[in-house]
């Protein structure tokens, strides 16, 4: 699903990520654990290729349609892959057997190609609101990949689907992008919003940071009714032990100076918990 | 004015006066008189070239005028609004200049008796070598009394190319007034702009969205305020 080799980048000149390594395979569930400023949430912005997040070394190579190339969701239905061949994206996607360079790809092609960034500071917009952008949002990413716009009355339905997967109120969906919403509204809404656009892999920065423990289990919940299945996968970016009893990891990774210094399964992130990052990272 | 101004004229300090001089002499203003307690409710869109408009509000009148000024290399509009006592008077505009366009807006608002309300808001838009402007002055005549005026100016710039000039003023003859007055020039939200593209919008799909949500509102309640959010969403459309 992705494999990135080497990674180095920089943030206003400085080196945060030096020489990261880590592939993730369709189905799998990796969790990334580490110190603040360790390099974290810069990981999933480069990966989701933010300007001002500049790559100096290594790459980055998505394969979005793994095993099952044209069947699925994010490829070219049948019936306009034949009358309207493919676009730009798609041709290079296309071919799986290389995979996509994602470090090559403008953010809306990553996003198109099956990405999904969850914020862990999710942007507020005032004056647009979340139904209307989404729609937007999805049916771009629908006509990259040669696929027919939604109306306006699925799209709804299925918004409608997904809000009440998080026991958001539809209400608030109508409302400007996370404007006034609380710390824990905010990660919801980006789980919504990541069920209504159905990705192939969800980076997710912290999405458990500001959820009570009512909110984390729907959220945790959420996050495998919409991510776990075979052909998807999950990069789970967080601090704490806890989501990870609701989303299980199948590895567990430790993120440090910008690079994994530590990979185990899911007794990883337990140890870590009990004896904290620094007894761990000595002995590594 | 007989001559063709020049830049030392404050009010044309702006404008595009090699445009002016092919519009030079200008027919007389308009003047629109809106008798006391009456209501006048209008909307421009102007077509480009120099539109001057004299407004006068007599006694508790009150007016609501909608403007947009996108259209031609040059377009000025210039209102020169009376107020007299109790009046209410409410400019809502969008300026959009791309290419080499000139945009401008010159407001004089004369309070000149008590109690009036003026409430100005003014959303402009310039990209590649455009130019907004507004020009201002809201002036409070000795014995206007209990003047209430807002002048509420935010501008946007696409590119470090264009230029946004906002330049409120007062000139206040009472004591007991409320002139608030505000102006902005920023650029699109960087982190905005990321959000919106990690979710698959292109970046001139996401622009328009948010240039959309800037302007938003201003044409609401507009005497036609469907075939003006129309025209400015045509020419945003035009500027991502
Ligand atoms: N926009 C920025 N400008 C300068 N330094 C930054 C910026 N963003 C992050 N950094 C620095 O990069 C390092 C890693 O930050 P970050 O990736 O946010 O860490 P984490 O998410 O693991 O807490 C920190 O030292 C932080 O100060
Ligand atoms: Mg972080």
């Amino acid at each position: 699903m992705l494999q990135i080799n080497n990674l180095h980048a920089t943030v206003a000149d400085k080196p945060i990520l030096k020489g990261l390594s880590l592939t993730i395979n369709p189905g799998e569930i990796h969790a990334i654990m580490g110190p603040n400023g360790a390099g974290k949430s810069t990981l999933a912005y480069t990966l989701g290729g933010r300007p001002g997040y500049e790559v100096t070394g290594g790459e980055v190579t998505f394969y979005p349609r793994h095993c099952e190339e044209g069947q699925i969701h994010s490829g070219p239905t049948r019936q306009s892959s034949a009358e309207q061949g493919d676009s730009g994206l798609l041709r290079s996607a296309r071919n799986d057997e290389n995979g996509m360079d994602l470090l090559d790809m403008d953010p809306h092609e990553r996003a198109a190609s099956g990405l999904f960034l969850g914020f862990q500071y999710p942007v507020e917009i005032p004056g647009i609101s979340n139904v209307q952008f989404l729609r937007e949002a999805l049916n771009a990413q629908r006509k990259e990949r040669g696929e027919e716009p939604l109306s306006g009355g699925d799209f709804l339905k299925l918004a409608k689907e997904k809000a009440a997967l998080l026991k958001m109120d539809m209400e608030m969906l109508k409302r400007p992008v996370n404007v006034g919403f609380s710390g824990g509204e905010k990660k919801r809404n980006e789980m919504v919003q990541m069920g209504i656009l159905d990705p192939r892999l969800a980076i997710l920065d912290e999405t458990d940071s500001g959820l009570d423990i009512d909110a984390l289990k729907v959220v945790g919940e959420g996050i495998n009714a919409i991510m776990r299945t075979p052909e998807k996968a999950v990069l789970l970016i967080t601090h704490y032990q806890r989501l990870l009893d609701y989303v299980q990891p199948d590895f567990v990774h430790i993120l440090a100076d910008g690079r994994i210094v530590k990979t185990g399964g899911p007794e990883l992130a337990k140890q870590l918990e009990a004896e904290g990052y620094d007894a761990i990272m000595e002995a590594a | 004015m007989i001559a063709l101004p020049t830049r030392r004229d404050e009010a044309w300090r702006y404008a595009d006066l090699a445009a002016l001089e092919a519009l030079w002499p200008l027919p007389a203003p308009a003047a629109i008189m809106v008798p006391a307690g009456d209501t006048l409710s209008r909307a421009i869109a102007s077509k480009g070239g120099v539109t001057q408009i004299e407004l006068t509000l007599g006694k508790g009148a009150s007016a609501a005028i909608h403007l947009l000024n996108g259209v031609g290399d040059y377009g000025r509009i210039e209102l020169d609004v009376r107020l007299y006592e109790g009046a209410d008077f409410t400019l809502d505009a969008v300026q959009l200049a791309s290419g080499e366009q000139t945009m401008e807006i010159v407001t004089t608002v004369r309070h000149l008796e008590p109690n009036a309300k003026s409430r100005q808001t003014m959303r402009a838009i310039a990209s590649v070598k455009g130019t907004v402007s507004y020009l201002g002055k809201v002036a409070v005549a000795r014995g206007a009394q209990g003047t209430d005026s807002v002048q509420d100016v935010k501008s946007m710039l696409l590119d470090r190319t264009a230029t946004a000039n906002a330049k409120p003023e007062l000139e206040i003859y009472a004591d007991d007034v409320q002139c608030a007055h505000g102006a902005t020039v920023g650029e699109l939200d960087a982190g905005a702009l990321f959000y919106l593209a990690s979710r698959g919008l292109p970046p001139a799909n996401a622009k328009k969205l948010m240039l959309q949500a800037f302007v938003a509102g201003v044409f609401d309640g507009a005497q036609d305020d469907e075939t003006l959010t129309s025209a400015a969403l045509a020419k945003l459309g035009e500027m991502v």
